[in-house]
């Protein structure tokens, strides 16, 4: 599954790990991982750790995700990422929009 | 309804062909009895023409006939069938295997056995009637889908006419500019526009919207309105990127967004002022073959909102003779058979082998295509290339910009007079903020405005029509008296009016509104009134009591009384955003 989720911190965080190539196919999937609307959730993590490409859907899916937790006050988290996904990240300034680690 | 009752109750025409007459009869009153239509006849050469002239939905064939046999006839039939699946059914007393299969070979579907069991037959009928219809229920859905799917393709053929129309224009052909712009087969969504701006200099744009296709394409023809629209007129670079970006976080759905960069040319000054939000690393190339990186420092237009959007440039000396170059993230992508992509790797690695004189544009071209292999499918690639010339040298460009209602109007005059009753119902404000908002100079100020506008219109109303003293406004109890005698007054309008009067033109540096109301009221003695002399609020009092006089001031460049004071003047002055010469160190 390209897609996991995951609860911690007591619920209050979810995370969010995509596996492969993180691109236009993965689009219901990711929306379909954080859209149950679950109010206890908080924090976001986006786990990249296994992701080895990112295209600009997938930075689009990512600002969905902004949107949808509270844009200016989402709380979101992108760790692991490799250097080719740190750099097209970084390109695109997004670590204006999201705490990158 | 009950699968099998529907099977039933529909009637077939089934055509048969037996030799032996009484194994026909025997077979067609089982299927009459079973409510199907019947047709018969006794050789296959029979069988074949009668299914041209009738149509049957399933024919059942005996193997053995004189003149034309089962296995001929079957052939020729499945041949007039066409793409429409007709079961046909061998009648048969073989029963050594490999005849029946040869039956099958022939085009058969299934056969019967000798002698004739009612209820297999009916079941077999039954089971190849719905494979019929299901292959029918196929076979328009799949022409529905081919239909469709070619109609789609006439739209995006336009689609992608209407944008090449639009993508690559300006004054690309410009000597200063060398481009490359992939062929209108590939509909990747780039876009490049170049302009030269009245007081001298470019202003190029060079965008990459997120998709491919028609999405993506959508973008395009608003951001080159602006883009054209606004730099006819004038406005520096910052201005239309303010403009683009606000355009584009309105239209674009959240997520879609566009990488750009924005170059402004100052041939007079010798540098560059450069935006990048998302594309690739930019090149400032000197003849020597040395290059400084102009990265991406912004995020991509459309995802800020307009009081977050960041537009600072940044400033770079270029003199003559130096390049600047540009390319979005498909030319980093391109790869060669193996999958490998060229990536900055490639990119630096060519400006690094840049032998003093070479043109960085026509190296980088070779170098691409040296890497991919010449690929016409892989040319997904958009560079730009421009060269810093002396502007003594520029030749004149025809005149090829076409007015764009974007730019706004420039030079207009507009009154609106509310009367009597309409006074207490109807506020002008939002219209008459609106008239001034077509403005895009205006549109940074749509507070101050608003503020300007109500400031008049309030006055105008309550202290000159309604003659409201102002200073009950001032104690809580006060306030509420000061409302229902507001109401009550607005209930005994006749006669009255408040005219608003906006001018605006263009000046050299901007433009300048001028606000005028007028209104049906008494006035008051502005000449001797403190605060309009000298600017102090006076304690308490009826006109232009309060903060309100002192706010104008602030906010207009002049104001004006006139008549007995029932008639105010305001100036307010816009400017382009600062220039490069404006601008200090």
């Amino acid at each position: 599954m390209p897609i996991q989720t995951r609860r911690d911190d007591d619920g209050q965080t979810l995370v969010i790990s995509i596996e492969g190539r993180f691109d236009f196919s993965t689009h219901q999937a990711f929306r379909d991982a954080y859209e149950h609307g679950d109010p206890a959730v908080r924090n976001y993590i986006v786990d990249l750790s296994d992701t080895t490409y990112l295209d600009s859907s997938a930075l689009g899916m990512l600002l969905l995700l902004r949107d949808y937790a509270g844009g200016d006050s989402a709380r979101i988290v992108i760790e692991n990422c490799n250097n080719d996904v740190r750099r097209i990240l970084s390109i695109s300034n997004f670590e204006q929009l999201f705490n990158i680690r | 309804m009950d699968d099998s009752a529907a099977e039933h109750s529909s009637p077939l025409r089934i055509l048969i062909a037996d030799d032996s007459d009484s194994d026909r009869l025997i077979l067609k009153t089982l299927l009459k009895r079973l409510g199907h239509e019947v047709l018969d006849v006794a050789n296959g050469l029979d069988a074949v023409s009668l299914f041209q002239r009738e149509a049957p939905d399933l024919v059942l064939l005996d193997a053995l006939m004189p003149i034309m046999d089962g296995m001929e006839a079957a052939r020729q039939i499945k041949v007039l069938a066409g793409e429409r699946l007709v079961p046909l059914i061998f009648l048969t007393s073989l029963s050594e295997a490999g005849a029946l299969a040869r039956c099958l070979e022939a085009g058969g579907d299934d056969f019967l056995g000798k002698p004739y069991n009612r209820i297999i037959i009916e079941a077999k009928i039954k089971a190849f009637n719905r494979m019929r219809l299901m292959h029918q229920t196929l076979s328009d859905q799949r022409d529905l889908i081919r239909e469709r799917n070619r109609q789609l393709t006439e739209e995006q053929e336009i689609a992608k006419r209407v944008f090449d129309n639009v993508a690559h224009s300006g004054c690309l052909d410009a000597a200063s500019i060398r481009y490359h712009a992939s062929p209108q087969s590939i509909f990747n969504g780039d876009v490049l526009f170049a302009s030269p701006r009245p007081a001298g200099g470019m202003l190029i744009f060079m965008g990459d919207f997120t998709g491919h296709g028609l999405p993506a394409a959508i973008g395009a023809m608003p951001v080159a309105e602006i883009f054209y629209g606004m730099t006819n007129k004038g406005f520096n670079g910052e201005d239309v990127l303010r403009e683009i970006n606000q355009k584009l976080k309105r239209i674009l759905p959240t997520g879609m967004f566009c990488c750009g960069a924005m170059i402004e040319a100052d041939f007079k000054l010798n540098q560059i002022q450069i935006w990048n939000g998302g594309l690739p690393d930019g090149w400032l190339i000197r003849p020597s073959g040395e290059h400084l990186a102009l990265p991406s420092r912004h995020l991509p237009l459309g995802i800020l909102s307009p009081d977050q959007f960041n537009a600072d440039f940044e400033r770079v000396g270029a003199a003559p003779g130096d390049r600047v170059l540009m390319m979005t993230d498909g030319f980093l992508e391109s790869a060669d058979s193996e999958g490998n992509v060229f990536g900055e790797q490639g990119v630096t690695g060519t400006l690094d082998q840049l032998e003093a004189h070479d043109h960085p544009f026509d190296a980088m071209m070779a170098a691409v295509h040296r890497f991919t292999g010449n690929f016409e499918d892989g040319d997904d690639l958009t560079l730009c290339c421009l060269e810093m010339m002396d502007e003594a040298g520029l030749a004149p460009l025809p005149d090829r910009a076409s007015p764009s209602a974007l730019a706004g109007p420039a030079e207009w005059r507009c009154t609106y007079e509310i009367r009597e009753r309409t006074l207490g119902e109807f506020s002008p404000l939002p219209l008459l903020l609106h008239i001034c908002m077509e403005v895009p100079g205006l549109r940074r100020k749509s507070g101050e405005i608003y503020t300007l506008l109500a400031e008049l219109y309030n006055n105008a109303l309550e202290h000159g029509v309604l003659e409201l003293p102002s200073d009950w406004k001032h104690s809580p109890e006060g306030f509420g008296r000061y409302y229902a005698e507001r109401n009550r007054r607005l209930a005994n309008v006749e006669g009255h009016y408040i005219r608003i009067t906006l001018h605006h033109s263009l000046k050299p540096d901007g433009g300048r509104l001028r606000v005028v109301c007028e209104d049906s009221g008494q006035g008051f003695d502005f000449r001797n009134h403190p605060s309009v002399a000298s600017g102090i609020s006076p304690p308490k009092g009826g006109r232009y009591a309060g903060r309100g006089l002192l706010l104008l001031k602030r906010l207009a460049e002049t104001i004006r009384f006139h008549e007995q004071g029932n008639h105010v003047e305001i100036v307010y002055d816009w400017q382009f955003a600062r220039t490069a010469e404006d601008r200090d160190d």
